[in-house]
């Protein structure tokens, strides 16, 4: 075995129809109504999911019995052009509070041309994560590693 | 089509994702026989992202704990639907203010 090599970033961009301001404002504040809500951590339904507008905020569901769930940490808040926040739910679907263990997504709002926005999406550091062994040998033994991102990349294109 | 591709497929796998489950738990919530949901963890499990253990006499099956393999694949599904979603909210968005500048545009005309 060779030294492990780290787990590829998920990377999506998509353009909008709005300005630059509207398009950052619509992603961080308005995170349910585009967050597909069957995506959730918590046992119960999801009511709300909020991003809290400042560097440190929570990333977290609110589910329909009240109950919270974090997801992850606001890193870089940087209106209306940048936004760095955390995942940092592990394998077991549980939040781990280790800064050490967070994997990362980087959001970047590029204005195209008046009301065109193009927002582009990087989830990266999985590695960070659980890290270790393992790791590396799921993915080797998946097998279906580049399939997967063509999938990715088509359910991408289809949204456009 | 990769693992996930197969919206039944995905639908397992996100039901693990909540908890795991035999075979027979998961025809219960699927609209598909004990022996399709057998076929498709079947694959889940050849591609990594799921594995089996027994307790007492039934099977049941989990995501992968070693899965950060699992956990990326399900967040590369993620976002492919989160960003569809926030195409679909932001273009909801902009005709909201094409609606809103239309008006002064008719009064203008």
């Amino acid at each position: 075995m060779t030294a492990t090599e780290p787990i590829p970033p998920i990377a999506g961009t998509v353009t909008v129809g709005v300005p630059v301001e509207r398009a950052f404002g619509l992603f961080t504040g308005e995170f349910t109504a585009w967050w597909p809500n069957r995506y959730h951590i918590g046992q119960a339904d999801v009511a709300e999911v909020i991003l809290e507008p400042h560097e440190g905020g929570r990333w977290y569901e609110r589910g329909v019995d009240g109950s919270e769930c974090d997801w992850g940490r606001v890193l870089v808040w940087g209106p209306p052009h940048r936004l760095v926040f955390t995942w940092q739910i592990n394998g077991s679907w549980q939040f781990d509070p280790d800064p050490e263990h967070a994997s990362e997504i980087e959001v970047l709002f590029a204005e195209e041309g008046p009301g065109q926005t193009t927002v582009a999406v990087e989830h990266r550091h999985f590695d960070r994560l659980i890290g270790g062994q393992s790791v590396y040998e799921a993915i080797r033994g998946g097998g279906g590693w580049p399939l997967l991102l063509q999938g990715y990349a088509k359910t991408v294109a289809n949204a456009q | 089509m990769g693992l996930l591709g197969d919206p039944t497929r995905r639908a397992i796998f996100e039901l693990l994702a909540r908890r795991p489950a035999s075979v027979q738990e998961l025809a219960d919530q699927l609209p598909i026989s004990r022996p399709a949901v057998s076929q498709h963890l079947r694959v889940l499990k050849d591609g990594g992202l799921v594995v089996s253990r027994a307790e007492g006499t039934r099977r049941i099956y989990q995501l992968n704990p070693d899965g950060v393999g699992a956990l990326r694949t399900w967040l590369d599904g993620v976002w492919g639907d989160a960003l569809a979603g926030f195409h679909k909210a932001a273009e909801a968005a902009a005709s909201e203010f094409d609606r809103d500048s239309g008006v002064n545009q008719e009064e203008g005309s």
